[in-house]
Order: C-alpha cells, then structure tokens, then sequence
C-alpha cells in the first residue's frame, strides 16, 4: 500500500485488523491451494465451522495443522444450524476448540437460499452476548433486523450481498448503504460476492469489510482470486474514502473550453 | 467383520456385583464399545485424537480438556467429538 492512502484499522468487539477482508477455509481442494490463497488474500481473519471427527478416517491431517493460529484470528461459524439453541450449542464448542470468543452467528431458515431465520437470529445474538461472546451475525439485508442484532449486543452486523455461494454479486446496493448509515457497530458484508468487481462495488458503498469464501475456493485458479480480491477491497475501501464525483446526465468536458483557436 | 457379535459375557448377570468388561457408548452417533472405567482422555486415544484440536461434549456438555483424564464414561453415555473443518 502506498504512502499516499493509509485505512484505519477495522475495529469488531476490541480487537483491530489491517485487512477489510476475512476469507473462509471451505471448498478448496487441498490445503497447499487454501494456505496460498490465504497469504495472497492479505486476510488476517479466517472462518472454520465446527463438525463431528470423523473416527473411522485413515489419520487424515485436521484442518488446524494446515491454519496458524498465530498468523491468522480463527473466526468459527455455526453454519448450518436451523434453531437458537443449536447455534448456541455449535457456538460454545467452537469457543472450546479455538482460541477466542468471536463468532460468526448463522441461523439458517431457509434450505435453499440458505436465508437466515430472523427470530431465531436475534433470540441465539442475546444468549451468546450474554454468555460473553463477540457475535458477529449473519443476515439479510434489512435495515430492521439489523438495528434488532445491533441493539441485541451483536458486535458486528452482516448483511448478506447475495445468497450464500451463489456469487451473484451485491444485489442490492441501496439496502447495505442504508444499513450502514444507520449502525454504530461495524457492517461487514457476508456473502454472495462472485469476482472483484463485486468486492470492489461492495466496498464502495462504505461498509467496513468483507466476508468471502467461495468466489475464491471455487475460481479456477483460487490464489490468483485471493490476490484479485485484495486489491478490489483495498481499492474499494479507497474509492469510498476518497469520496467519488457527483454522477451527471450531461456531458461535461474536461478540457477547457477557453483559448481554442478563432 | 464377525458374522456373530456375541455380547460380552460380563455383561450377564450371573455375579451382579462384577462391573462389565466393556460399556456401550453413542460417539458422535454411532455405537461403540469401551473397556469399562475408560476415561475420555483415553477414548480420544483410542480413536487416535489429538485433545489439543477436539472438543468433547459428554451428554451435551462440553467437558474441558484439564478434566478429560478424570472423567470416566458410563454405559448409555452419548459423546461428541467435534473439531475444526473447512468452512465460510
């Protein structure tokens, strides 16, 4: 990053991060593909979801020996869980086999888009705030819901950009920049994002960060994503500081009109 | 695999006062066999588990890893081994 453009730091329940960017760990298909993807994205955060060993295995490596814990802040999610009480018992393991009390809340209502399950959401964000979690909560794009999870203690709201692993991009701008207009705490979009120009987009309508998994893991060539996503939220995240140009429905012409010859 | 699983014979009730050979756990939802008096720390052993990168839950509730070696399980008992697995 040049010394002309230097971000704040991207503050989520008193901890800080240089990188807007968190990335997933699921979907690659192998470990060397994952760990280089991981450096080439820059991210500092990286999510795991919480699943039965499997005991009749053939000593298969654990994903743990393949994520530093040291270089990376693991940040579990409760994917697929359907019911509060689920999420919370997922979100109590996880705080068991990692390392710190963050979690990326999911309560899913819906099997095929994968859309969140509001009531159930918010009843899971007040239980694990109190418990002393730093919830980071999955949602849709509703302004609504999102002031109900910021209220109920969520230390970090995420509205979705599209449904999970569709990649279809962010459809609904003017919902994010309502949403994060309106909260305190930070807004990070949480999936749906499908190629950098998403990334870019997103980060343009002044949201703090961005959640990813699959447009990396599945792009042909998962490290070169990686290093394609960095620079789309680095350069989106810039473009929003910097504020853009009014937009206009006439041209306007950039050299002067002035001192043309007779 | 035995076509004939004979039960194991301390589990007849001929000396009541005898404690079973081998109990039957529910791990992670299937059926298992442990020798009597096993302790968890022993059951990750024998499915060859680090303690460091799995949770246990013993009857839904979480047991930490300092008691794993003090805890012992019991017939009927239902444990969950859980770890971390690639995610977003």
């Amino acid at each position: 990053m040049s010394a002309a453009w230097q971000d704040t730091a991207l503050a989520i329940g008193g901890r800080t991060f240089r990188s807007r960017l968190i990335v997933g760990t699921g979907k690659y298909r192998d470990h060397a593909t994952m760990v280089g993807a991981h450096a080439a994205s820059g991210a500092e955060v990286v999510t795991v979801a919480v699943r039965r060993v499997d005991l009749d295995r053939t000593k298969e490596e654990g994903l743990l020996y393949h994520l530093d814990p040291k270089r990376y802040f693991l940040l579990a999610n409760t994917a697929g869980c359907y019911t509060a009480d689920d999420a919370v018992r997922y979100a109590r393991l996880a705080r068991e086999a990692g390392f710190n009390e963050f979690i990326k809340l999911e309560v899913i209502g819906d099997q095929q888009t994968l859309l969140p399950e509001v009531e159930e959401l918010l009843k899971a964000t007040r239980t694990l705030v109190a418990d002393g979690f730093q919830v980071l909560a999955y949602t849709n794009e509703d302004l609504v819901t999102a002031l109900k999870l910021q209220d109920a203690g969520a230390a970090a709201v995420m509205p979705l950009a599209s449904p999970i692993g569709s990649g279809l991009g962010l459809l609904n701008p003017f919902a994010i920049r309502t949403i994060k207009s309106r909260l305190t705490v930070p807004v990070i979009v949480d999936a749906g994002v499908g190629t950098a120009s998403d990334a870019c987009v997103t980060m343009e309508q002044g949201v703090d960060g961005i959640l990813m998994n699959t447009a990396i893991a599945e792009a042909r060539d998962p490290v070169a994503m990686a290093h394609a996503m960095r620079l789309a939220v680095e350069a989106g995240r810039a473009a929003y500081v910097a504020g853009r140009m009014p937009r206009r429905e006439v041209a306007v012409p950039s050299s002067p009109a002035k001192g043309m010859l007779g | 695999m035995p076509l004939i699983r004979l039960r194991p014979r301390a589990r007849c009730c001929y000396l009541s006062s005898m404690p079973p050979e081998v109990i039957r756990l529910i791990v992670n939802g299937e059926s298992r066999e442990v020798p009597s008096g096993a302790s968890l720390l022993q059951l990750l052993e024998r499915f060859d588990l680090d303690p460091r990168l799995v949770v246990v839950e013993l009857n839904r509730q979480i047991v930490r890893r300092p008691a794993l070696a003090g805890t012992r399980v019991r017939d009927g008992d239902q444990v969950e081994l859980v770890h971390f697995v690639g995610g977003g």
